[in-house]
């Protein structure tokens, strides 16, 4: 148990020391680079991420952004696991979804996104996005923990003529647990990667992805760069928020 | 109802396990199976449970209602030793009951640990109580003892004997000790081309009362 806190405060002294060091590059090559229409340093990149918090607009455009990409995301995780079971126990939901996930796989993301705003308006485009994006993911993932469950353990629910909840408390959960979480922090990266990407084509009013064009339009480095820096943060936060909340629910149920 | 079994053919590819088998074992009674490895007693438990299809042969008397002490545990991993019995039985099997059981076979100390970090034999004593306190009206035991030494096996085995509650109890095991622990009958299961007597059959096995003086 100790060593197992060691270990782990010894890996995120490693992971601040990384950081650490590719910030130290990346003011060195700024300074080399003299430019900061190319390269802005990480310092006035952190002053205008500062300044941007102090105004309303930056969270309202935060805001913005969250609810559409995290609504695309659930809609996915729902639809995802629910297509899962399905094809878990029907093999020709299976077969018939295989094209759709193949095809949503292999097409590049930009694809997707200009021939969706010919469907949609801009700003519910992030949402399907984050939804086409993470669906795959979720589907892939729980299909291959419910295809993977212990068969003995399910003889052995027959044998006992234990019910549907039951089955899902102490068969399933345990078992899909480790799929569900591997699926929902890759997903959630890529929401939120596939939704900004959304947004700056689609420039919806009061978004992320309109703050980060007018940037790259009036040639704004700094301000490109602290955008990056909140998404990157605001999608690490939420996955790691998410995460800890799904574990501790499990736990609960786990201790029920 | 006894359970009556009528020539009962299985075989894994060219594997015949069981040829011709014809048993009958009575109701509200321990009979004990016995026979060396690879004799198709797992197989025969399995096919009487509905879990392995029979090729041909028929089989009467097994109740809808049934628990089993399986050849592995089967137990859930994450989940302390009072919920894996919890999952198993009725509401109306009370909370207090299932520690009492539990405390009944030496577990007193783990009835709340995950069972993932109890021993073989702790897990073991799990699935057994897990069969007792379930519902039905047979229970199936496939070498239930394993993995447990004399003095807990003596425990569990009349753990098994008080609670059965006049339940048919069908056990599979090697060994003369545990069946002399249980009591009962056994039944000797012999391979088809064994006995000349068996004309190629599973006929040869037989049944009789476990006598102490038998004991070798």
């Amino acid at each position: 148990m100790l060593s197992t806190m060691r270990d782990k405060n010894r890996q995120r002294l490693e992971k601040a020391g990384a950081v650490l060091f590719a910030l130290i590059v990346w003011q060195i090559a700024s300074l080399m680079l003299g430019q900061e229409l190319l390269l802005v340093s990480p310092i006035k990149v952190v002053q205008r991420l500062l300044s941007l918090c102090a105004v309303p607009d930056f969270w309202d455009s935060i805001g913005f952004s969250f609810v559409r990409i995290m609504e695309g995301f659930f809609t996915a995780l729902l639809a995802g696991t629910v297509l899962a079971v399905a094809a878990g126990r029907f093999h020709l939901v299976d077969v018939l979804l295989w094209p759709f996930m193949a095809a949503i796989k292999a097409t590049p993301v930009a694809s997707f996104i200009i021939l969706c705003l010919v469907w949609l308006n801009s700003a519910s485009l992030s949402v399907f996005i984050a939804f086409l994006m993470v669906l795959p993911i979720i589907y892939t993932n729980m299909l291959e923990g419910i295809t993977n469950t212990d068969k003995k353990l399910l003889e052995m629910a027959d044998v006992f003529h234990i019910g549907l909840f039951r089955r899902i408390h102490y068969i399933y959960l345990p078992q899909l647990m480790p799929y569900f979480l591997a699926a929902c922090s890759v997903s959630l990266g890529l929401a939120w990667k596939s939704g900004i990407a959304a947004e700056v084509i689609g420039i919806p009013d009061g978004s992320i992805g309109e703050k980060l064009y007018k940037a790259k339009l009036y040639l704004n480095s700094t301000d490109l760069f602290a955008w990056t820096v909140a998404i990157v943060v605001v999608s690490i936060v939420v996955e790691k928020l998410f995460l800890m909340i799904i574990r501790r629910i499990y736990r609960r149920l786990e201790a029920s | 109802m006894d359970t009556v079994i009528k020539d009962l053919n299985k075989a894994f590819g060219d594997n015949q396990v069981l040829k011709g088998f014809s048993a009958r074992f009575p109701e509200h009674k321990i009979t004990c199976i016995m026979g060396k490895s690879g004799y198709g007693k797992t197989t025969l438990l399995n096919i009487l449970m509905g879990l392995l299809p029979a090729d041909s042969g028929s089989v009467e008397g097994i109740p809808p209602l049934f628990s089993a002490v399986f050849q592995e545990n089967r137990l859930c991993d994450s989940f302390t030793a009072y919920s894996n019995i919890r999952m198993a039985c009725k509401k109306s099997v009370s909370s207090a009951d299932i520690r009492k059981h539990l405390i009944e076979v030496g577990l007193k100390d783990s009835l709340d640990e995950p069972v993932r970090i109890l021993s073989g034999g702790m897990k073991r004593r799990v699935s057994i109580v897990r069969a007792v306190l379930a519902d039905g009206d047979m229970i199936f035991m496939d070498e239930p003892f394993k993995g447990l030494d004399d003095k807990t096996k003596a425990v569990t085995a009349e753990y098994v004997k008080r609670h059965r509650r006049d339940r048919t109890v069908l056990m599979v095991t090697h060994s003369r000790e545990e069946t002399d622990l249980m009591g009962g009958q056994i039944f000797y299961m012999d391979l088809p081309a064994s006995s000349p007597a068996a004309a190629n059959t599973h006929s040869a096995c037989y049944l009789r009362d476990i006598k102490r003086s038998e004991k070798s």
